[in-house]
């Protein structure tokens, strides 16, 4: 398996960062996050457009740009260094949903929307139960004249409250596991339809619960017939998130290693002493091999490998572990500020913190992968 | 001459083995060949048994030589370190005398670096050469030689003035392993096995035009050989297997190899044998406990990204970009990786993980396993070193205060050699 990138990709992911240094300073990330939905809608769609952000890996017959599953994750990357308030990691979930599970005409229907940022999108898979997993679903879909209508309650919905679109995952009552599974659309002007933004520990990242009593929602795909593409949906999510988390631990180290070369104590930089130089050098070997796993996962997703479900778990396990790790490291280097609500390094590590459990913690994926692998 | 291209070098390599190749020739006859016609090691100059190759075309050879099922030259243990090192530093004597025994096999060489009284500290080494009369006699005693007592000449870090530094008063030299005053001795190690020598070192004399580079400049020229050491860290590290052709010359190979190996046959066990753990674990049924299945996952996930973490340097490499912060890490995470197996092991072998030999599990690999990681986060630098090397060369962090390079080595505190 080809495992580098090109010289375009590279180039790529230079632009991106400066770019997105520009649009998402700190400033403006608390700025953002301290607003009721967490981003400027008309920001982010014109961020969206210049960048193409949410097209990346929708292929072009839908509006997108036809790139792939490397280039969305230098993407998520990138946005997870700088941070960035917006609806990227939804919408590109809820256009990976449909990619994989709606038919021809739906594809072109629903995607051109969400690749040019006009449609924020959500994926609403995860109920009160936290289940990360087909099982976990219990909404219930019910047929009503040639539509559907859905009962059940969604939570940890990713910018739920700021959706216009919303997919669901709902299933044929009295069945459970894959079995009667489906995936539906629905608008956010929905009647029955309540949503609740919850409180959340990352600001950076808003969560709603969306409580349906009987909403009125369109079939994508096939009835119960979902399994296969929720799955693959999920597991192409796990990379996606890990590419967005080593980003974040990449920043975190980088900036902690700034501030120990420039904070003076007892006469020189906090940098000279062994333990902080010691305790780099280990953040550097945890985020390198996180990101080693995120390029491999991306690189197996875009190259359709067989074993992508055990790899993007590896992924996001490394991942939370690494991110996490980073965070905490990366507050105590910083000492007493790193802990004032002034000093940015809490903001990725509330990020660290809700990406670290978000889609399954690293003892949920290892026991996912040790599964994979027939262990 | 015109340019040399791919498709010359493969015609003109090509043509010269087949023209010469042949099985039942003696090793070092062979190897002989090879060293005149400069096909054994094509990237040195012609002068010296090269062709004056670029690194690129290298591989060329190599795929010649695979094809027709061609042994090379010898480069096994430190003989390529002291051919290395010679080619860069020595003079045309040495290069003479020394070079094309090197490459038949004829001579073994060994590294005289480390001391009992320094590690991690190369550079503080006590071995004292004096000069008397017109030879220069040595003293003292290096630890960690592999192969010392089938050497025939060992590369030698000695202090020659104790009134400079430590770095200015040592000097490089080409020792006489032949000769009564040096003593190698089987070093035991913890894991029972003797893979080195401690040797012993007293009143052996070197003419002095054996010494290498410049008097009090021996701590460059040991960079050199260290330098190359480290390049060739993951070959040395690799095992060795010889060729299952039939002919004298593949049996005689197989021999070297066998001999030249037994030293490190405990290796892959330092490393941890992640490879053995799944089938272990299942063997035993540990697989169906939680806690075991989560470790068995850590450990997996950190041998592949290390493995990942190597392919991605390599790319990085082969594509002409400046190398980033993946190209070096493995030493250091190769122990994190040799520490986990070492624990998930145990948790797999369970009362068993005390029994070692027949009654041990796996007639007692698992055993060995347990007692030889240790030695992953030491040699070839701790992994103390290692993260002082990582913060300081590739973060940029302050280097670390000297207390011991302003002032004669004489003043400097040491430890006391029993």
């Amino acid at each position: 398996m080809r495992f580098s990138f090109s010289d375009e990709q590279e180039e790529f992911r230079l632009v991106l960062r400066r770019f997105l240094a520009g649009k998402s300073p700190t400033t403006e990330v608390r700025r953002q996050m301290a607003t009721e939905q967490g981003f400027d809608r008309e920001a982010w769609r014109k961020l969206n457009q210049e960048m193409g952000l949410t097209a990346v890996h929708i292929p072009e017959t839908y509006g997108g740009q036809g790139f792939g599953d490397v280039e969305l994750g230098i993407v998520m990357e990138e946005a997870g260094r700088a941070l960035v308030c917006a609806p990227l990691l939804a919408s590109v979930l809820a256009a990976t949903a449909i990619l994989h599970g709606a038919n021809e005409e739906q594809k072109r229907r629903l995607l051109p929307a969400i690749a040019t940022g006009d449609k924020i999108a959500t994926f609403a898979f995860t109920e009160a139960n936290g289940r990360w997993d087909a099982g976990g679903v219990a909404m219930t879909a019910t047929p009503a004249g040639g539509k559907f209508r859905l009962d059940g309650t969604k939570s940890f919905v990713l910018d739920g409250c700021a959706a216009d679109l919303i997919v669901v995952a709902a299933r044929k009552p009295g069945t459970n596991g894959d079995d009667g599974l489906s995936l539906f659309a629905v608008p956010s002007d929905a009647k029955e339809l309540e949503r609740k933004p919850l409180q959340v520990l990352d600001p950076t990242r808003k969560l709603a619960r969306l409580t349906f009593n009987g909403v009125e929602a369109e079939l994508i795909g096939e009835e119960g017939k979902a399994a296969a593409a929720f799955a693959r949906t999920l597991t192409l999510a796990t990379v996606y998130l890990a590419s967005e988390m080593v980003g974040g631990a990449e920043r975190l180290r980088e900036d902690a290693l700034a501030y120990a070369k420039m904070r003076m104590q007892f006469g020189r930089p906090i940098a000279a002493f062994q333990s902080m130089k010691h305790k780099q050098a280990d953040m550097l070997v945890e985020v390198e091999l996180a990101k080693s796993a995120a390029y491999y996962a991306a690189a197996a997703a875009a190259e359709g490998d067989d074993d992508l479900p055990a790899l993007a778990s590896l992924a996001k396990a490394a991942a939370s572990d690494a991110y996490m790790q980073t965070a905490i490291h990366a507050i105590q280097i910083h000492g007493g500020i790193g802990f004032t609500f002034d000093n940015d390094t809490h903001l990725w590590f509330k990020r660290a913190k809700a990406s670290e459990v978000f889609l399954g913690d690293a003892h949920h994926h290892r026991e996912l992968m040790m599964r994979h692998w027939n262990v | 001459m015109s340019e040399r291209t791919e498709a010359s070098v493969r015609a003109e390599v090509r043509a010269w083995l087949e023209a010469n190749w042949n099985a039942e020739l003696s090793l070092v006859e062979w190897r002989g060949k090879l060293a005149d016609a400069g096909w054994g090691m094509p990237t040195w100059p012609k002068k010296w048994h090269g062709q004056d190759l670029p690194q690129a075309l290298a591989p060329v050879v190599e795929e010649e030589f695979k094809r027709i099922g061609a042994v090379g030259t010898a480069k096994a243990g430190i003989r390529l370190l002291a051919a290395a090192t010679i080619l860069d530093h020595g003079t045309d004597m040495h290069k003479e005398k020394f070079l094309r025994r090197i490459l038949t096999g004829e001579d073994t060489w060994c590294q005289l670096f480390s001391e009992p009284g320094s590690g991690s500290d190369l550079a503080g080494a006590m071995t004292r050469a004096e000069m008397r009369g017109n030879k220069w006699v040595v003293n003292g005693q290096k630890v960690w030689t592999t192969s010392a007592h089938k050497a025939d000449w060992g590369l030698l870090l000695a202090r020659t003035d104790w009134d400079a530094p430590k770095h200015q008063g040592l000097s490089y030299f080409i020792l006489d392993m032949r000769q009564p005053g040096v003593v190698a001795q089987p070093l035991r190690q913890m894991n029972g096995h003797a893979s080195f020598n401690q040797v012993f070192i007293t009143d052996a004399e070197i003419a002095p035009e054996f010494q290498m580079g410049k008097l009090g400049e021996g701590w460059k020229v040991a960079t050199t050989t260290l330098m190359h050491e480290r390049r060739n860290a993951d070959g040395l590290r690799s095992w060795a297997t010889g060729s299952t052709r039939q002919g004298r010359i593949y049996d005689e190979e197989r021999a070297e190899i066998a001999t030249v190996m037994e030293p490190y046959k405990w290796y892959p066990q330092r490393a941890g044998r992640v490879d053995l753990i799944v089938e272990r674990a299942k063997a035993t049924g540990r697989n169906t406990d939680p806690v075991v299945r989560q470790e068995i996952a850590r450990l997996l996930t950190m041998s592949k990204a290390a493995e990942w973490t190597a392919r991605r340097a390599r790319a990085a490499q082969e594509q002409g970009r400046a190398q980033g912060p993946e190209g070096s890490l493995g030493k250091l995470v190769s122990s994190h990786v040799a520490r986990q197996a070492a624990r998930v092991h145990t948790m797999i072998s369970g009362a068993d993980a005390m029994l070692s030999g027949e009654d041990g599990p796996l007639n007692g690999v698992i055993a060995e396993i347990l007692i030889s990681v240790p030695a992953t986060s030491i040699a070839g630098g701790t992994d103390e070193i290692q993260r002082n090397i990582i913060s300081e060369r590739v973060l940029g962090m302050p280097k670390e205060p000297s207390f011991d390079t302003g002032k004669p080595f004489r003043d400097v505190p040491k430890n006391t050699v029993a």
